[in-house]
């Protein structure tokens, strides 16, 4: 059975869709035409969105003030490094809690949801004397630590609902085979995940790359900030910002996570609609 | 077909090992608790600062650099910090025992950390020069009790900006500092600069922030809010000198229609391209909003800087001066101190405020004829430093909960015109003195 739809309902959808699409777009649209903008543009009163004269001084000057190259490599480590570490714990995590239903694994479950509610304020001091001791503040050691902490419990709790997906037929199959549990968790279960762990890998990576609190918190040298860090040094007091550098920083900023998410975003997508239709 | 490549082939497991290697070798590497005690036997200084403007860090980078070419054995590693998020960052240093030795703030911003005990008390290290170079009201904003918990440095008054063109074509009487315009005399001006039509105002209050702007103008009214009984303890009052201000702001919003009331929820650039444009006249502003205008001014704009309307009291308005302190924690205070009068002797403080574009503290640094020049202001803002006064309230326990939940509201709502000033005085008082109270059991 087909659906039809109204020629008038399409053109609404599209319509529609193009609405979402700007008012998605339309803050990092601005950003960028602000990072491109010179001071006397950023000033006006009606303000354009293609720069009368473009320049890249923001640029120049947000280089030349911060260390933004040594921050990105201190964001990249630590986000890899999270996101990597994270997906190794959640992955064999999540493979028990799907399969292995006991009473305890619905507590922990539940005790996963409820941990993503407690605030940074709330942790952060505990976190803080607990690093000092293991002499991890000003580490990024340290900070990947929390970071891989911070995003297990949702990077678990997605990855459960991707094994609960694998049709458990593949693993009986696999063990009328001989394959030890092992073997097909790696060699049946993980191919089959792989969208799953590298949407969970993106999740982690993500929040870690944009992390602001606890690297401001935890990371003392300067040489060791990372980028949302070094961003607010571009802040002055009562909210007052140098508003052109400040652009265009927090443009190459973005950036890394608009590739990563464009060069994946098909196998995330894949995965989502694989197995949704019976062959 | 298999396709044969040139490359040798490495095991999987053999690549993964050896990536996690260097990863960890990479973090490892990153690691650094820098306390540890340098290998020459001198020692290392941390110093925190909040410089942000590329001349003020430039000011800031040079004077450490200085400092440590003279002094070998006392080195100062400069740690940049954030306006935007300084207090937790230090509360959380402090409660972990890591803060910086030397600590760059705003006197607004030590009470909750002078009096946790968190800051050093440095009268006994403070030396004769310094102590004598600032005058004793820019030390009372860092006196907190008995002690005295920063080295005020740098401060700057509130100010109105005006459009030179629309003040020339309207022929008003052009107020200077030694005959400033009082705040009855501003609200006529402010009329007189009005289209009235609603698209051009004579003035644009910024007030995002409502409570400090109005406590730190209404002193040059007699406003006071806070008075402390000889019991030590503090009550709100609202007097009729408290009532100047606010109620000026409030007739110009509602009443005059000379004040936009679409700037009250603003911070202070956002209404620099209103004022660039022509659709605002005048806006009291920071002394050091004025490096913004110089930036994004169209060519050709003029604008002039005008001291803040005068009252009862003369020109006097409250300030918070940012300050220079030193961690209770630190093992090394005298040397702090000595690399605080270092970078707080004259010839640097004026640099540090040129940088800053803002008024220095200290006696001998505002004597800098760069400093006394008209242009940009500089000389308006410098003869309006002896009229500075320690902003009202900055020492009282429980003043930020007071700020945050009761007056920010209140302020907000009476210049929206929502309430009147009856219940703005009921709430600044009544619901006020009961946050207060809890602070001075």
């Amino acid at each position: 059975m087909t659906i039809r739809t109204s020629r008038s309902a399409r053109v609404g959808q599209y319509l529609a869709l193009l609405a979402y699409l700007a008012f998605l777009a339309f803050p990092f649209l601005w950003l960028v035409s602000t990072a491109f903008k010179p001071p006397r543009e950023l000033g006006s009163l009606h303000p354009t969105w293609i720069p009368h004269s473009p320049t890249l001084d923001n640029f120049r000057q947000a280089f030349d003030e911060q260390p933004l190259l040594e921050a990105a490599l201190n964001s990249l480590v630590a986000a890899l490094s999270a996101a990597l570490i994270a997906v190794a714990l959640a992955t064999p995590m999540a493979y028990v809690m799907a399969r292995h239903r006991t009473r305890l694994s619905a507590a922990a479950t539940g005790w996963v949801v409820v941990s993503q509610a407690f605030p940074f304020v709330l942790v952060i001091i505990p976190l803080f004397l607990i690093l000092r001791n293991l002499h991890l503040i000003n580490s990024l050691v340290g900070l990947v630590m929390v970071y891989v902490v911070w995003s297990l419990p949702f990077a678990l709790w997605m990855l459960v609902g991707y094994v609960r997906a694998v049709p458990r037929e593949l693993e009986e199959a696999a063990a009328v085979d001989g394959a030890s549990r092992l073997r097909t968790l790696v060699s049946v279960i993980a191919p089959l995940l792989a969208p799953g762990i590298v949407a969970t890998a993106l999740f982690a990576f993500i929040t870690a790359w944009n992390e602001f609190f606890f690297a401001l918190v935890l990371l003392k040298t300067p040489s060791m900030q990372t980028l949302p860090v070094v961003l607010t040094h571009f802040l002055g007091a009562e909210g007052v910002a140098d508003l052109g550098p400040l652009a265009a920083a927090a443009f190459l900023a973005t950036l890394p996570s608009l590739v990563v998410f464009a060069l994946i975003q098909k196998r995330i997508t894949g995965g989502m609609t694989a197995g949704a239709v019976k062959a | 077909m298999r396709r044969v490549t040139g490359r040798v082939r490495t095991p999987r497991r053999t690549r993964l090992g050896a990536a996690a290697a260097a990863l960890a070798l990479l973090l490892t590497g990153c690691s650094d608790d820098g306390r540890e005690k340098d290998a020459d036997g001198g020692i290392t200084l941390r110093f925190q600062s909040l410089a942000w403007q590329k001349e003020s860090v430039d000011a800031n980078r040079e004077l450490v650099d200085e400092w440590n070419a003279a002094h070998p054995g006392v080195r100062v590693e400069y740690v940049q910090g954030s306006w935007d998020s300084v207090h937790d960052q230090l509360l959380t240093s402090f409660e972990g025992g890591e803060a910086p030795d030397i600590i760059h703030d705003a006197s607004d911003d030590l009470a909750d950390f002078a009096y946790g005990g968190y800051l050093a008390d440095l009268r006994e290290l403070l030396p004769a020069r310094l102590k004598n170079d600032i005058p004793r009201r820019s030390w009372q904003t860092a006196t907190f009790g008995k002690g005295v918990y920063g080295v005020p440095f740098l401060q700057e008054p509130r100010v109105l900006i005006a459009n030179e063109k629309i003040l020339k074509a309207s022929g008003v009487r052009v107020p200077t500092v030694e005959n400033p315009w009082s705040w009855a005399e501003f609200r006529q001006v402010a009329k007189e600069l009005s289209g009235g039509d609603g698209t051009t105002y004579g003035v644009a209050w910024p007030l995002k922030d409502p409570v400090s702007a109005t406590l730190n103008l209404g002193l040059s009214a007699g406003g006071q809010l806070f008075h402390r009984g000889a019991d030590g303890k503090v009550k709100v009052r609202f007097t009729e000198g408290d009532a100047v201000v606010p109620g000026t702001i409030h007739d110009q919003v509602g009443a005059d229609r000379s004040a936009s009331a679409a700037t009250l929820g603003m911070g202070g650039s956002d209404t620099l391209p209103g004022f660039f444009g022509g659709k605002y006249a005048m806006v009291p502003l920071g002394f050091s909003y004025r490096q913004q205008i110089v930036q994004q001014a169209p060519e050709g704009f003029a604008w002039k800087v005008l001291p803040a309307p005068a009252g009862a009291d003369g020109l006097t308005q409250g300030v918070s001066p940012q300050t220079l302190s030193i961690a209770q924690d630190s093992p090394y205070k005298k040397e702090a101190m000595e690399f605080v009068d270092f970078f707080l002797r004259p010839p640097n403080m004026a640099r540090l405020a040129k940088g800053d574009w803002m008024l220095p503290t200290g006696a001998a640094a505002l004597k800098d004829p760069a400093l006394r020049a008209e242009k940009d202001g500089w000389a308006t803002g410098t003869a309006l430093a002896e009229h500075l006064a320690p902003a009202p309230a900055q020492s009282v326990r429980g003043y930020p909960e007071w700020k945050d939940k009761v007056a920010t509201p209140a302020y907000q709502e009476y210049y929206s015109g929502a309430i009147d000033a009856k219940e703005l005085e009921k709430r600044l008082v009544k619901d006020g003195n009961l946050v207060l109270a809890r602070y001075q059991r």
